[in-house]
């Protein structure tokens, strides 16, 4: 799946400069024991994020259909 | 010549700085940052030059508190910290994301080696590197290979610091150079738009990639360690090991320092000339220092196994496995192993709290630790607990003695974790608590990083906080040696004429004189001075001095309880000490140490912060006497209120 879009935050401007920039491919590789953090290869490395940064990352899979991480309340 | 060490996380800049500096390292501090200044000397031709290892980060521009000394460092031309060539350390295998750090530096026009470091990695991966295209691209940047794990290019490298010196820098890296001001996060995500668009374009330039070589994404290590059983069950055997040898194998050589102390202090009292001079270096400053050293192993051993688990990359699953759980507490996963030493004593553990980023995290980890009993609790509780709770079984199997300690560990950390959840709330933060934590791939960890990590640690301890526990352990010496000199004689008189009357031998005139002397002090008097204040506890004023000596150290309660009772605890072990307590009454004729005056008592050190070398290590780590004063506040007054609450409803 591709990065469509990342939600106004604080944390942007710092998910951006780790590499996860719009048209950016993602790969979600594990979940921790509870769903959440979750592990996802940003080009060739791996980043772990809570439910709820994942959120704020739009992104599109092949055939362009949104998904979105919902955190778990 | 200053020289500034920045990179990434986890793209081996530490192990850079230990290939440059060696043995040569200092830890200092920044002004108004916890995070400490490391800096090292490095050797370039016959000239000494020093080199600062700042904080590991992916921009220029802070995201967390301690990430803000970079900024502060290098845009201001004017910081006694600028450096004359800026030495950036890049991950070959991943150069998109390094080079985000390392553009904008070289953006700010400082002289700038770049080194391409993890060659074996990035081989391995199958990434080829171009390097005559990067230094096309990067004409004013010196530009080296290394793989500092195997010490490969050290010499390559500081011929290069030496050239970059002089290197004229024109020419930024994007059109106009822009740097961003601090606070302006519409301005920097423009700027990281544009940088990243740059970097992708030059990155199918400089770099192929050989996908038959690639790996799959996922290593086998990740299923197991991350594996919802499994993963926890690993990391409950390496907190049992890590506990096992700071709680039980520390012991030796903590048993060996004392004796060795307590020896040397023997030995200097038998040959010098009496005096006060004598008194002042056998009483107070060697077993001052005593006190300091035999810290030494419990931090070694602790920070050892830190540094390996870090190294190899470990560390950073436990965070992942442990989020989530942690989260409701306000605490990060990696307070976890700070909190568990802090079972068997809280000074490593507050000093392992600088693995965790987040500044509201690692307070909250700092300020709850000394509640979790220690073991330096353990003399207090069974002196206690054989003194007031019957020798029984209880249900059958249970030994009731054995469940009240039990009950006083499980009271400590539920409190701790109370306490976390009440300062999340309280403490206020500027940054949002995130995770956004890179998870590193395995490696064998570097047994000349794992080392130095345990040197610079005893070696921070022993000259910061060393310091403090020294000035505070003379202090209370002569608190409990010295008092109002009329008093003083007037004591001495009257047991020399008891002694006298009653043909008292040596010993026995030695033993009352020591207590009386104690009694007269200015601890004496001030231990009587707050007697009207702990009475609703249960207390008396020989309990008061008591507590009060015991701030240098919790297991110092019960010898200075032997000193006040005259009775020689080494003879006879303890329960000649119980006897003599037991025997104790108050003035209506009770028992002085009754069930509900002995269980507060250990409800009172299970609370309070009655650990002197645990202060100057907060206010070492948090860099100001505010943390420590306010940490002695509240635990002060959780021991007060849970000793009156005990007291009230035993009795």
């Amino acid at each position: 799946m591709i990065v469509n879009e990342i939600a106004d935050s604080v944390l942007r401007p710092k998910l951006m400069e780790m590499g996860v920039i719009i048209g950016q491919e993602l790969t979600v590789l594990f979940r921790a024991p509870f769903g959440d953090p979750i592990a996802v290869d940003v080009n060739g490395y791996m980043l772990s994020l809570r439910l709820d940064e994942a959120a704020l990352i739009e992104v599109v899979d092949i055939n362009e259909q949104t998904i979105s991480f919902e955190p778990v309340r | 010549m200053k020289i500034a060490l920045l990179g990434n996380p986890n793209t081996g800049k530490s192990s850079i700085f230990n290939m440059l500096t060696g043995m040569r390292q200092h830890v200092g501090n920044f002004p108004g940052v916890t995070v400490d200044k490391k800096s090292g000397i490095l050797n370039l031709g016959q000239e000494d030059h020093t080199i600062i290892d700042l904080p590991g980060t992916y921009s220029l521009y802070p995201r967390s508190k301690d990430e803000q000394v970079v900024y502060e460092v290098l845009s201001n031309k004017n910081h006694v910290d600028f450096p004359d060539v800026a030495v950036v350390v890049t991950d070959q295998s991943n150069l998109k994301r390094n080079f985000f750090l390392f553009t904008q530096i070289y953006d700010l026009k400082i002289p700038t080696v770049l080194v391409l470091n993890m060659s074996d990695i990035a081989s391995r991966k199958g990434i080829k590197i171009d390097l005559d295209a990067i230094n096309q691209a990067f004409p004013s940047a010196q530009i080296v290979v290394t793989t500092a794990k195997i010490g490969l290019g050290k010499e390559r490298l500081l011929n290069a610091i030496a050239e970059a010196k002089d290197r004229k820098c024109e020419n930024g890296f994007l059109e106009n150079a822009f740097i961003c001001p601090l606070d302006d996060l519409a301005c920097q995500e423009k700027e990281a738009d544009k940088r990243y668009e740059a970097i992708k374009l030059l990155i199918t330039k400089v770099q192929s990639i050989d996908n038959s070589q690639e790996k799959p994404k996922v290593q086998a290590l990740d299923k197991i360690l991350v594996h919802p059983v499994l993963g926890y069950l690993i990391f409950a055997l390496v907190l049992l090991v890590i506990f096992q040898f700071i709680f039980a194998f520390a012991s030796y050589p903590m048993d060996f320092i004392e004796s060795t102390f307590a020896h040397l202090s023997s030995f200097l009292s038998a040959t010098l000339p009496n005096g006060v001079f004598a008194d002042l270096l056998t009483q107070g400053i060697v077993p001052g220092i005593g006190g300091v050293v035999v810290f030494i192993p419990q931090i070694a051993l602790l920070f050892f196994f830190i540094a390996l688990l870090e190294e190899s990359g470990y560390l950073a699953r436990v965070v992942f496995i442990m989020d989530r759980l942690m989260r409701p507490l306000g605490l990060n996963g990696k307070s976890v192993v700070p909190l568990l030493s802090s079972a068997a004593c809280a000074i490593p553990g507050i000093m392992a709290t600088r693995t965790i980023a987040d500044w509201k995290e690692r307070m909250i980890t700092i300020l709850v630790a000394p509640i979790i009993s220690c073991s330096a609790r353990i003399p207090v509780f069974t002196l206690l607990i054989s003194l007031v709770i019957p020798k029984q079984t209880i249900v059958g199997f249970l030994n009731l003695q054995g469940l009240v300690l039990f009950a006083l560990y499980a009271l400590g950390v539920v409190s701790a974790l109370l306490v976390a959840v009440v300062l999340k709330i309280v403490l206020k933060s500027k940054d949002k608590g995130y995770l956004l934590l890179e998870l590193p791939t395995y490696k064998a960890p570097l047994w000349k990083n794992v080392g130095l990590t345990v040197l610079s640690k005893i070696r921070v301890f022993v000259l910061d906080a060393g310091k403090v526990i020294l000035a505070i352990s003379i202090i209370l010496w002569l608190l409990a040696t010295y008092g109002p000199s009329t008093r003083m004689a007037a004591a001495e008189k009257q047991i020399n004429q008891q002694s006298a009357q009653n043909h008292w031998s040596e010993q026995v005139h030695d033993q009352k004189l020591a207590a009386i002397k104690l009694e007269n002090s200015f601890i004496g008097i001030m231990g009587k001075g707050i007697e009207p204040f702990i009475a609703p506890l249960g207390y008396d004023w020989k309990i008061g001095i008591s507590l009060i000596t015991s701030f240098a150290a919790r297991e110092v309660f019960v010898g200075s309880l032997a000193t006040i009772y005259a009775v020689n605890a080494e003879e006879g072990g303890n329960m000649r000490l119980i006897d003599r307590m037991r025997s104790e009454k108050r003035m209506d004729g009770k028992p002085v140490y009754s069930l509900a005056s002995g269980v507060s008592l250990m409800v009172f050190y299970v609370y309070a912060m009655q650990c002197m070398a645990t202060l100057a290590v907060v206010k070492r780590e948090t860099k100001s006497w505010k943390w420590p004063l306010i940490q002695i506040g509240f635990m002060g007054i959780m021991a007060y209120f849970g000793a009156l609450i005990t007291f009230n409803l035993l009795s």
